[in-house]
């Protein structure tokens, strides 16, 4: 158990930083997935299964196909991708390192590292994040189902764009020019 | 813990081979739905076509367009393949086998969350398409790779509501322990027809058969994701469609159908050797029925076109699966009122 | 349109664009419906199947595939290289060489003049039999033989040695099947009486 922790954690970081430096987007994405799977590996260690499946469910299985979907569109590759100014970089090396920082700051002096002692196994099951999700957790849970209806109809209305724009164009005036220079510009 | 090892070792052969007469008996229903004979020329009733087919399918030259990518173009079979193949180890293919001392059980692994399991493999499954009608760097397999991503992305969502429906239902998503439920009572597809409608619907859009082939689609595509690829490249594409053809078909009568469940007959607790053997025939008679489903359809329905597919997606099968969990869940709510 | 349009079968149907009622928008009837119309031919009689090697399909009696050069009952050719062939083909897919016969060479050629060289483009024939209709001396016909298959183009440039009959009567190409009552009939009009 514990060399398939140590592999599964090598993999996990290998990959996460192979996202950081690989050049071409499709490399970054692939790792990206693969370091997701190496953690849904680390929480089957962790006998929580259904985190397990979820994770690689909605993480590897609809956002990544999502981002991967994204790239492939564009056609983004070494040659398209925009050159970062020096300064750019040191910036954002700075930042990255303060985040960590602060990161481990916090685990050192707030939340700390849990020891394996005291791990409930069956915390990850099904039952426990349900029972858990619906009577601790239950505001956070119905508030971030809003959020994410409020996402949809966003989408919705992104989607509806070109329509609203018309009918809009149709009452005001003013829509109606930006409209037409909405034309000119395709 | 060595008896896992060997089941799955035979697991492994089993679906490599029922994956190979597949394509014989696809051919052969396509043929009979067309008034042919079929294929009748290797061994008697042209028994031994699959071989010939895998044997001309090693020999074809390997060829790697100049500018894929090619470490993606290798990676894209294989994952297809691979994710194809992890999928049959949950499921139950039959109940406890014993033999004198030796007893061994028909499912490899059942962990508590074995719909979910299936789901992801299923939603890795797509990366084997889309790396690899990318890599190949050509227009039709780039299209082909979109439109099996946006295909699986929205069909996996009516697939993942039509089951909650039947989860609300079993209280379960281990699939051994939803099929012991069936074994006592009724097959779930009496208490969720319009769930297994769905899911079927949407089995045949994420195994991109017809009449949801749209991501190869040779009228439009030439051959879809898979058009820059030959030799075993081609064949572990196609021979990734039916082994998951054939675990669908599985998944499906195990969830609606009873799974190894014998009609008429109560074998709940049951042991001998006789029992389970029948039962995992049955079993297997119903996966039969399922791919003869499969290819029924598929040389009877002609194929959506996109925005037809879109439009079946996404506002009428979601919207169904999501009245089917009010239906359901309002049942359940409502039972304990009705017959008190 | 003044008059309505006759229709030209008994299966025309009349289309319309009414809007379809729910039981048709649902679609499951009319999947049910064309699954039962394949699933009936599954268990229908398999008679669309030819077994080629063992079975042929039975070709017609003036079959144009692959030409023969003919010779006379002793064994000449007939062909005279006047090239009325190759001026008919639409698809210019014959050449030839004419050259004059000499002494002692009576035993292998019936005219004065004969084809020293002969060669049909099979690659770009379309098989539609003009060669045959143009001769005037009944040298080139089509027979019921097909053209082989090969792997490069250069194989399907026919020569002599491939089109001419061989002299050995027992492997002679029998062309007999070709005059039809039609076609003598047809080569009794009087425009094509030089084709006797």
């Amino acid at each position: 158990m514990i060399y398939l922790f140590y592999l599964f954690a090598t993999i996990s970081v290998i990959s996460a930083l192979f996202v950081v430096a690989a050049k071409s987007p499709v490399n970054s994405v692939i790792s990206l997935i693969v370091c997701f799977l190496s953690i849904a590996g680390h929480y089957i260690l962790l006998n929580a299964q259904f985190l397990a499946m979820v994770h690689i469910i909605v993480y590897t299985g609809a956002i990544m196909v999502l981002f991967l979907f994204v790239i492939m569109l564009l056609n983004l590759n070494k040659s398209t991708e925009p050159q970062k100014s020096l300064i750019t970089r040191i910036a954002a090396v700075a930042a990255g390192g303060l985040f960590l920082l602060t990161l481990l700051g916090a685990i050192k002096n707030g939340i700390g590292i849990a020891t394996p002692g005291g791990y409930d196994g069956g915390i990850g099951l099904v039952k426990s994040v349900g029972m858990s999700l619906f009577t601790d957790f239950l505001v956070p849970f119905e508030l971030s189902s809003v959020l994410f209806l409020s996402a949809i109809i966003g989408a919705v209305m992104l989607g509806k764009k070109e329509s609203t724009a018309k009918q809009m164009a149709t009452g005001d005036s003013a829509y109606a020019g930006l409209n037409q220079a909405e034309h000119i510009v395709r | 813990m060595i008896t896992v090892f060997i089941f799955l070792a035979v697991l492994l052969l089993i679906t490599l081979g029922v994956a190979a007469y597949e394509t014989y008996m696809e051919r052969k229903v396509a043929a009979f739905m067309q008034d042919r004979i079929g294929p009748d020329r290797a061994g008697p009733f042209g028994i031994l076509q699959p071989l010939a087919d895998g044997g001309k399918m090693f020999m074809k030259e390997d060829f790697v367009p100049a500018n894929a990518n090619r470490w993606l173009y290798f990676l894209g079979p294989a994952i297809a393949m691979t994710t194809a193949l992890l999928t049959g180890v949950v499921i139950p293919w039959g109940g406890t086998l014993t033999i004198g001392d030796f007893t061994m059980n028909m499912q490899a692994a059942d962990p508590e969350i074995g719909i979910l399991y299936v789901f992801a493999m299923v939603s890795i499954g797509v990366y084997g398409i889309m790396l690899g009608g990318w890599a190949s760097n050509n227009k039709f397999a780039l299209l082909g790779a979109i439109r099996a991503a946006s295909q699986m992305v929205s069909y996996e969502l009516a697939m993942g509501l039509s089951i909650v429906a039947l989860v609300l239902h079993t209280g379960t998503l281990s699939l051994g322990g939803i099929v012991d439920q069936q074994l006592d009572g009724l097959w779930n597809v009496v208490y969720q027809p319009l769930g297994f409608l769905l899911f079927i619907v949407c089995a045949f859009a994420e195994c991109n058969r017809a009449p949801f082939d749209l991501a190869e689609c040779e009228t439009e595509l030439v051959g879809g994701y898979h058009t820059e690829f030959s030799s075993m490249k081609l064949g572990f594409y196609l021979f990734a469609e039916y082994v998951n053809m054939f675990i669908s078909s599985a998944v499906m009568a195990t969830l609606f159908f009873g799974g190894y469940d014998i009609p008429f007959f109560d074998q709940a607790g049951r042991t001998e050797w006789w029992v389970t053997a029948l039962g995992t025939g049955m079993f297997f008679g119903k996966i039969v029925f399922f791919i003869f489903v499969f290819m029924w359809i598929r040389w009877t329905l002609p194929r959506f076109r996109y925005d037809q597919l879109m439009n079946l997606g996404w506002k009428k099968l979601i919207p169904l699966a999501i009245l089917n969990i009010l239906l359901t869940g309002g049942w359940y709510h409502l039972k304990p009122y009705i017959f008190k | 349109m003044s008059t309505a349009m006759q229709p030209l079968t008994q299966r025309s149907r009349q289309v319309s664009n009414k809007k379809m009622s729910l039981m048709e928008r649902i679609y499951l009837p009319a999947i049910a419906k064309g699954m039962m119309i394949t699933l009936k031919h599954f268990f229908t009689v398999k008679a669309a199947t030819v077994k080629y090697p063992e079975e042929l399909r039975p070709m017609s009696k003036v079959y144009r595939g692959m030409h023969v050069l003919k010779r006379d009952d002793q064994g000449r050719e007939r062909c005279t290289a006047c090239g009325l062939c190759a001026v008919a083909c639409p698809a210019e897919a014959i050449t030839m060489v004419a050259d004059e016969r000499k002494k002692g060479e009576e035993k292998l050629y019936r005219e004065e003049k004969y084809a020293s060289i002969y060669e049909i483009n099979m690659l770009r024939c379309i098989f539609c039999g003009d060669c045959e209709d143009a001769c005037p001396k009944e040298a080139i016909f089509l027979t019921d033989r097909l053209v082989p298959t090969d792997y490069q183009r250069r194989p399907f440039v026919y020569g002599k040695e491939w089109l001419v009959e061989p002299l050995d009567p027992s492997l002679r190409v029998d062309v007999s099947k070709r005059q039809t009552p039609e076609v003598l009939k047809f080569k009794e009009q009087r425009q094509y009486s030089h084709n006797r």
